[in-house]
C-alpha cells in the first residue's frame, strides 16, 4: 500500500514536511515518494497527508493507479469545463 | 493661481498634495507615520523614490483560492502571486544583497509567495534571520493569507519584522465558502463553509495579536464584483477596529486561460470605475491604497517597474558584493533623496485650486501621467507601461490610482484578439480627459485626440500635481468644465 507523485507534480514542497514517515524525496523534475518509506499514514494520521495538502488534481496516485485527488475535487472546476480550457488555450498558440 | 495649504480634515485628507509629503498618511500616529515614511508599498509618496523586492523562497501553501491556480508560471504573463524562479533561502539572501548594492533605493524586502509564507516556516525565517544579520538597513515585510499567522506571532516579532500584510477577503463564512475551496487545518483537508469559518477566525485572531504587539497591519482585499463586493465596506470598518492601519482593495484579475476558477467560470473583474467607488466607501472608515500595482512574487524594483531580469541566479552568481561599502552608498543616496523631499515640500509642492471655488459646479477631470518616478512627468508617452491617474476638481488634485497598459500578459497576438498597442492604452485610460507625459509621436497624438483625450508635453519634468493643476485651471479658464466631456456625452 503506497502512493506515488507523478509528472504534473509542481514541486511546491508543501507534502515534504508533513510526511510522518519521511517518505516524500525532493526529486527532479519532480517529487517522489519512496514506496519502501510510505504507510499511508496509517497510525498517524486519519487522512494520507500529502493527498490532504496537495493543491494539484492527479498529481498522486493511489495504490491502485487512481488519481487520490480526482479532477474537480479541489478546484471545483467541472471537468467538462477544464478541459475544454485547455483544448481553446493549445489551438490558439 | 495662488498656492496655499489645504486644511487636514479629521478623516484624514486624500488629497495627494495634502501636508506636501506626508501623503494619505497624515491622520495616522507619529510613530507609524515614520515606520512606512519610506515604505514603497505603504506611503503614497515614498513609491515615487523606493523601491521593493520580493524574493520567492515560499512555494508551499495551505489554502485554495479560486483566483489562484497553482500551475501556471506562464513566461507571457506578470500576475501578481506568480512566480518564475523559486530560491533557497541563501540564494535569495543572495540576491538580495545584490539587488541592494545595485539599486540604493531598495529599501524593502518582502516574502509574499509563491505559496503562502508561514505555511513555509522554516524557508521564510531562515531568509529573514540571515537579512537581519548582513544586511540590517533592509526592512522586512511578509504578507500572508492569515490561516497560520497566530502561531507564527512570536517568531515574527523575534525576527523584528514590523509590516504584515493579511489577505482578508471576507468576515462571512458564507461568502468566504465561495471564496475558499478548501484549507488544510490539523493535519486534514476541510472545505466549504467550515473551511471559511476557520480561515476568518485565524485571521482576524492573527491581526488583533499583531496590532496588540505594535506590528503594522496592513489588509488587503480582491473585489470579486458579485461575491464580495459590497461586504468589503464591512470588512473594512472590522479591520480598522481592530488596528490595520491600511486598506487596500485590489481588483480581481481573472482570465480563462489563467486556468483559475474564476477565470473559467466567467466571474468577471471589476471595472476601474468600480474599483474606484467601492475604494471612496471604504475610504470614509480608513486611510486607503491607491498606488498598489499589484506586483509579481519576485517583483524587483521600484512598484510596476519589474527588474528581475537583471539579478537571475546565473547572473548574481558572478556579481562581488562588498555589503558595507554598498550600505555606505546606499544611505548617501537615500539622504539626498530625503533632503529633495524636503526642499520640493518647502517649496510650492501644496496645490489649492480654492481659488476656483467661485466659478460653481466645475465637473472633475481624470488626467493620466506618463512618470517614470521622482513625483514629475519625465516618461515619453511611449514607453509607457503604465499610467498614474489623477482627479483634479475645484478643490484639489488627489491621485486615483494606476492603469497599466499591457494588462499582465506581454504575449504577441497569440495572445487574445490583436489589438494594436495604442487601442490598448485607450481602453486603459478611459474616462480620462488628458494625458501628461514628456514628449509624444504624431500618430499618436491625433489618435488620442479623436479618442477624446488630449495629449499634453508642455509640462515636460514638472511635479505632476502642480501640472495637473495648471492644466485643470487651463481647461476652467476655457469654460471647458461648466460643460460634460463628450466621450460621457457618447456613452452616457
Amino acid at each position: 500500500m503506497t502512493y506515488q507523485i507523478i509528472e504534473t507534480c509542481v514541486n511546491c514542497c508543501a507534502c515534504e514536511p508533513l510526511c510522518p514517515s519521511d517518505a516524500i524525496i525532493e526529486a527532479r523534475p519532480h517529487f517522489l515518494i519512496s514506496a519502501k518509506k510510505c504507510t499511508e499514514c496509517e497510525g498517524d494520521y486519519i487522512d494520507p497527508q500529502c493527498v490532504s495538502i496537495c493543491p494539484i488534481e492527479g498529481a498522486i496516485l493511489d495504490s491502485f493507479g487512481k488519481a487520490a485527488n480526482p479532477i474537480g475535487s479541489l478546484t471545483g472546476i467541472p471537468a467538462a469545463q477544464w478541459v475544454a480550457m485547455i483544448a481553446e488555450v493549445r489551438a490558439s498558440v | 493661481m495662488q498656492l496655499k495649504p489645504i486644511a487636514q480634515t479629521a478623516s484624514g485628507c486624500t488629497s495627494s498634495g495634502c501636508g506636501g509629503r506626508s501623503d494619505q498618511l497624515t491622520h495616522l500616529p507619529k510613530h507609524i507615520r515614520e515606520k512606512v515614511h519610506n515604505h514603497p508599498c505603504y506611503s503614497e509618496q515614498a513609491h515615487h523614490h523606493y523601491a521593493r523586492m520580493h524574493v520567492a523562497v515560499a512555494p508551499a501553501c495551505n489554502i485554495q483560492c479560486h483566483y489562484c491556480n497553482r500551475k501556471y508560471d506562464c513566461t507571457n504573463e506578470s500576475r501578481p502571486g506568480v512566480v518564475s524562479e523559486l530560491l533557497k533561502p541563501d540564494q535569495a539572501v543572495k540576491k538580495v544583497m545584490a539587488v541592494a548594492a545595485n539599486i540604493p533605493q531598495m529599501t524593502v524586502l518582502g516574502i509574499a509567495g509563491p505559496g503562502d509564507p508561514l505555511a513555509n516556516p522554516e524557508r521564510t525565517f531562515e531568509t529573514f534571520r540571515q537579512i537581519t544579520e548582513k544586511a540590517p538597513d533592509i526592512k522586512l515585510c511578509v504578507s500572508t493569507n492569515g490561516l497560520a499567522l497566530p502561531e507564527h506571532v512570536d517568531a515574527l516579532c523575534e525576527h523584528n519584522i514590523d509590516h504584515v500584510t493579511i489577505t482578508i477577503n471576507c468576515i462571512d463564512p458564507d461568502i468566504g465558502a465561495k471564496i475558499y475551496p478548501w484549507i488544510f487545518w490539523n493535519h486534514q483537508r476541510i472545505k466549504g463553509r467550515k473551511a471559511a469559518e476557520i480561515l476568518i477566525s485565524q485571521q482576524q485572531k492573527g491581526l488583533q495579536m499583531l496590532t496588540d504587539r505594535g506590528i503594522l497591519v496592513k489588509v488587503n482585499s480582491v473585489m470579486i464584483p458579485g461575491i464580495n463586493d459590497q461586504h468589503l465596506v464591512e470588512v473594512s470598518k472590522v479591520v480598522k477596529a481592530k488596528g490595520a492601519f491600511l486598506h487596500n482593495v485590489m481588483p480581481l484579475i481573472a482570465e480563462k486561460e489563467h486556468g483559475t476558477f474564476y477565470g473559467i467560470m466567467g466571474q468577471r473583474g471589476p471595472t476601474t470605475d468600480e474599483l474606484t467607488a467601492l475604494q471612496d466607501q471604504c475610504a470614509g472608515d480608513m486611510n486607503m491604497m491607491r498606488h498598489c500595482r499589484q506586483c509579481r512574487a519576485d517583483a524587483v524594483g521600484m512598484l510596476g517597474e519589474d527588474r528581475n531580469e537583471e539579478f537571475t541566479l546565473d547572473k548574481i552568481e558572478h556579481m562581488d558584493i562588498d555589503y558595507q561599502q554598498a550600505m555606505q552608498q546606499r544611505a548617501a543616496y537615500q539622504q539626498q533623496i530625503e533632503q529633495e523631499n524636503q526642499q520640493q515640500s518647502r517649496g510650492e509642492m501644496v496645490i489649492s485650486l480654492a481659488a476656483l471655488k467661485s466659478k460653481k459646479s466645475l465637473r472633475p477631470v481624470l488626467m493620466a501621467v506618463a512618470s517614470s518616478g521622482s513625483g514629475v512627468i519625465n516618461q515619453h508617452f511611449g514607453h509607457a507601461k503604465e499610467f498614474l491617474i489623477y482627479e483634479a476638481n475645484d478643490m484639489d488634485v488627489r491621485f486615483i490610482g494606476h492603469r497599466k497598459v499591457d494588462l499582465y500578459c506581454h504575449g504577441g497576438d497569440s495572445c487574445g484578439e490583436a489589438e494594436s498597442k495604442l487601442d490598448k492604452i485607450i481602453r486603459a485610460l478611459e474616462g480620462c480627459e488628458v494625458v501628461l507625459c514628456s514628449k509624444i509621436g504624431y500618430e499618436p497624438w491625433e489618435t488620442l485626440e479623436q479618442a477624446g483625450i488630449q495629449p499634453n508635453s508642455e509640462h515636460a519634468m514638472e511635479v505632476i500635481e502642480e501640472a495637473v493643476a495648471a492644466v485643470y485651471q487651463e481647461m476652467a479658464d476655457k469654460g471647458e468644465l461648466t460643460q460634460q466631456h463628450h466621450a460621457w456625452l457618447a456613452t452616457a
